[in-house]
Parts: C-alpha cells; structure tokens; sequence
C-alpha cells in the first residue's frame, strides 16, 4: 500500500517528538531493491531506527486472475511470480493441481521436474549471491554468477523453447519430453558448474570487504525465524532445519542422497553460505536424476483423462482423438472434486505452497498463493533496526527479494 | 472420474497426524468436522475460538510455525453454508507434522480475532486478507490495506467483485508533474 505523503505531512506527524533526524525514501526504483518495492527509514545519522515497507506496486491480481484461467493456462501466470526460478513455480503449480486432482505423473516426469526445479534453484541461488555481491561491491563476483546462468537458460530454451518464461509443465506432465541434447546440455553444466562455483568462493569467501558487510548484519534467531514463518535458506541460516524436500518428500526427492544446508549464526553471511552450499547439493542432486532418467512416457495415460494425448496416439487411435476432444473443448475437459487443498514445494526462496479450492470445473474456485518473499519482506524492518543504511542492501539481498512474487 | 484412489490417501506422508493424537487435538481445540483430503488433515473450529484454538495448538501441541492465512469467498459455492471460510495452516517444525484450521465468518460483519500475538508471520498475512477480503482481525496492530492503494474502496478477491475491477484505479487522480 502506498504511503501517501499525507501521512508524513500532517500537522501530528509534526509536533510530536522525533527521536530520529531524517526519513529516507528508498525506491521504488532504486537498483539495489532490484525491483520495484520501497522503504521509508527513519534515520539518525546513518543508523537505521525504523524502516517501513511499502508494497504493492507491482500487484497484479494474480489470485484474481487464477479464478479465470483453467489450470492449464495460469502455469503461464506462474512463470511471472518469481521470474528468477520460473521453473520451480511451474512444478510447483501443477504439483499442487495434481494433488488436487489425485493424479500421479510417471516416474520419467518426476525424474524430469526434480531437475528442472534444481536448476531453477541453482538460477535462483546464482542471481541472488551475485546480486549480493554485485551490492556491496564486488562486481566482478556477478560476473562469474551470471555466467552459468547463461548456461541455465540455454538448457531451458532446449527443453521447452523458451528461456524467461518457461511454462514448461502441464497438468499430469511436462510439455514435451526432454531431447537427447538437453539431456547432454545438463550434463555438461553438472560438469561445469563446480568450477564456477569455486571461484566465486575464491573471489568473495576471504574478501574481508564482503565479510564485514554481511557477518553479524541482519541477525535473525532461529525461535524468530519460526515465530516470523521464515522458510527456506532464511531459516535454515538460522538453525532451522527444515527442508520440504526431505519432511515432505515430493515428486522424486525420495530418491536422492543429498544433505539440508544449515547454519547457525543466522546473518547475513549464513544466508549466503546456505545458498552457497545448496548449489553444491542441487548438482548432487541432478547428477543422480540424470544418470538414472527411467524411460517410458512423461505424460500420464488417457485413462486419467487430464493431459492430452500424443499426436500420434490422437491420429492413429478412435480412444486418442476422443480424449483429445473432450479435453480442448471448453464444456468439456477433466473434473476437479469439490475439495480443497494445501501444497507446498521447497521452492528457492523457501516454501512455496499453493492453496487450490476445486469446484468441479477445470479451473481453480481459488488459487491462493503462499509467496516466500511475502513473508521474508516482513521480516525486513526487524532485520535492519540498528543497522547503517548500507547495510539495507546486503540486508535485502541476503533475504532475496523478488517483488514480483511478493505482490503477485 | 478423477479417481485418485491410488495415490489420493497420502496417509504415509509424515506430516500426517496419527489417529489417538488427531481425535485429543481436536477435543483439545473444541473443534468440530475433522476431516481428511488427500492425507491433510483439517479441523473447523468456531470463529470466536480461534485465538484460543492457535494458542492451544502452539504451546500445547508443538505446532509453532504459522505456515499462511489465506480466505476463500463461498459465495454460490456448491453446498456452502457460510460465505467466507478462513484458513490457517500449521506446521510443528520439531515433529514435521502439519495441520489445517479452518474457521467460517459470515456477512455483514466478517471479523476474529487476531493471532499476531501468537504468531509474528500473521501480521502481513491478516493485512493481506483484509484487503482482499475485508475480514477485520481484531486487535491487530496495524491494519492498514498491504498490497492496494489506501484510497481503493473496494475488496477485490471477493466473489462478487468483476475480474475488470469497477473503475476504481482509472477514477485515481491523475498527479501531473507541475501540480505533484
């Protein structure tokens, strides 16, 4: 909600004593917020007494929109929420429709959403630290940040055609299966990325700047981090250890050996560390579902009656062309239980959950969203009381804000 | 037709609350309708009951983290009594178990009361229902709208609202620079 400069400028905001000098307007464009969001500090000299978030600026009615667009279409809407990972919100969405609905998808598709989902998470990760770097000033640490980002979006352009916005799975799927040269592409960054991930290690870990910017700044306890509803790299810097994926196993996580990334000092130097090694996990993680891909077919069968069938299928077959039929015609298509229901996914930023109300129809009855931004951005005014102002970059850095998901 | 037989019942999920514990929870938090849907679990607890019920399940039950609040609008919903159902998800980070409270409010004055004080995480979240909704959470430290203007008049996720809006933002004066 915007505050309104009435608020600063009335005649009580005025006489009653300030215990503080100035009030600093941060954004909403500012290139350290990244997006748009703003602050309003309240300074004295250059710590920070209070700080004030004001959102919303880039509201766009997402939840309003879920109501209209069927379950297949809003996976587009998802990509927009937090356009760093796209690919973890489409997984998931349609994790969260697929519960909806009862339908399991083949293990090919879950090998396949597991990977995705980890290299959104390893984009996401790469965009947040180099950002964080790039604000407290080392540029040449985005740089190397950036570079295997490029890589990430090249795999993801040859899954599904395009790199931002990806919309890559559908209900009881994927859009099409992965070609033999993803497959390789992915392969080759699992090789790859070690090497770029050690040396931004190098550039930042004993670069007494970044150090001293982020160690003890921004301290969040773990008692606070659960009471504040914190998730995540955000709680698990602090003590939290808790990992969807391995407390609520979904999709194929099961399968895998690899380790929840804890720290316990819960600044701002934690939270990167955190990210840091969850990469290294995330590879671990990839590298077992790529070299043990199971065959077979990445859409679930027609007897579901939720995802379309193979053009093949539909050209040779009376029961493929019937399915087809029934599901792009809009009085037609699958029915969802008058039911409604919870579910979360360990997004990058921390628990992503979808709350979907069904009411028969193909589309949602209500599609409520539980953004992890939302509820880190809260967090912020706690985080930077006492701090300088320089450190609100670090600050917003290391809790990865993406305005987009947080006003949705 | 949907079928979910297979794998509906996720009742190996360790999230699931075993059965003795479940029954006592909801004795415990007066609720009523336990129900299970695809292995989570829910209780409707009568609106005036909440705060306790949080309160209960916090201190007594290990359910320490407040997951999300979010509103569902039943107007003309299929067999729906009441016009808005609040939602409250529950995580006990120590056990790993999660658990739903739900609670109904009805026109012409939505309102409970507030958890803030239970949970920190519920104050952005009850600012956003209230905006979304206009269900007023009594006690609430700072109940302002979060994601609209503070001008809008209207509280657009709920039913009756249009998906085009009423007019509300293109009627917003126009602040030029000479005049800003």
């Amino acid at each position: 909600m915007p505050l309104t400069p009435s608020v600063f400028s009335d005649d009580s905001a005025r006489n009653e004593p300030q215990p503080y000098l100035w009030t600093l307007n941060f954004g909403p464009q500012h290139p350290a917020t990244h997006t748009t969001l703003r602050l309003v500090l309240k300074l004295e000299g250059e710590r920070v007494v209070d700080a004030m978030p004001d959102i919303g600026y880039l509201h766009s009615g997402f939840e309003k929109i879920g109501e209209h667009l069927d379950f297949n279409q809003y996976v587009t809407v998802t990509d927009r929420m937090n356009y760093i990972s796209p690919m973890a919100n489409n997984v998931a969405w349609h994790l969260a429709v697929e519960r909806l609905l009862g339908v399991e998808v083949p293990p090919r598709c879950r090998y396949l959403r597991v990977i995705i989902a980890e290299l959104a998470r390893i984009s996401d990760h790469l965009l947040c630290l180099g950002a964080m770097g790039l604000d407290t000033g080392a540029f040449t640490h985005f740089i190397y940040a950036f570079n295997p980002r490029e890589q990430i979006y090249d795999i993801f352009e040859a899954l599904c055609g395009a790199r931002f916005t990806n919309s890559y799975t559908r209900v009881g799927g994927l859009m099409h299966d992965a070609s033999p040269k993803a497959i390789e592409m992915i392969r080759r960054f699992v090789a790859d990325l070690p090497r770029a991930l050690d040396d931004m290690d190098r550039l930042l870990l004993r670069n007494r700047i970044f150090r001293e910017r982020t160690e003890g700044i921004g301290l969040l306890t773990r008692e606070e981090a659960i009471n504040r509803g914190c998730s995540g790299p955000v709680a698990r810097a602090s003590g939290v250890t808790r990992d969807l994926r391995k407390d609520e196993p979904y999709l194929a996580y099961r399968d895998f050996d690899f380790r929840v990334i804890c720290a316990k000092q819960g600044d701002c130097f934690a939270r990167y560390l955190v990210r840091m090694g969850e990469m290294r996990e995330s590879l671990k993680i990839i590298h077992q579902a790529i070299e043990n891909l199971p065959p077979g077919p990445v859409n679930v069968g027609d007897e579901k009656r939720v995802a379309i069938p193979d053009k093949k299928v539909v050209f040779t077959t009376i029961e493929g062309l019937i399915s087809h039929f029934e599901l792009v015609m809009w009085n037609r298509g699958f029915a969802t239980p008058y039911d409604e229901l919870y579910t979360a996914t360990e997004a990058p930023n921390g628990e992503l959950g979808f709350y979907i109300v069904g009411d028969g129809t193909q589309t949602a009855y209500r599609a409520r969203c539980r953004p992890p931004s939302f509820i880190h951005f809260a967090l912020f005014p706690h985080l930077i009381r006492g701090h300088t102002l320089s450190d609100v970059v670090a600050v917003l850095g290391s809790l990865n804000i993406i305005a987009a998901e947080l006003d949705r | 037709m949907t079928g979910g037989s297979e794998t509906g019942g996720r009742v190996d999920s360790p999230a699931h609350i075993p059965e003795p514990l479940f029954s006592e929870i909801v004795a415990a938090v007066g609720g009523a309708r336990p129900s299970e849907f695809r292995g989570q679990q829910r209780i409707v607890v009568p609106p005036e009951r909440i705060y306790d019920a949080l309160a209960v399940l916090r201190d007594r039950y290990g359910f320490d983290m407040l997951v999300d609040i979010t509103c569902v609008d039943y107007l003309n919903y299929r067999g729906a009594t009441d016009r808005f159902g609040l939602v409250y998800v529950l995580t006990n980070t120590e056990q790993n178990k999660r658990l739903v409270i739900r609670c109904y409010v009805n026109d012409p004055n939505p309102a409970v009361r507030s958890v803030v004080p239970l949970f920190e995480a519920a104050n952005w979240l009850e600012r956003e229902v209230w905006d979304m909704f206009g269900i007023r959470f009594e006690g609430h430290p700072d109940l302002r709208r979060i994601l609209l203007p503070e001008e809008f008049t209207a509280h657009p996720l709920r039913k009756d609202y249009p998906l085009q809006g009423r007019g509300e933002r293109h009627n917003f004066p126009v602040i030029t620079r000479e005049s800003g």
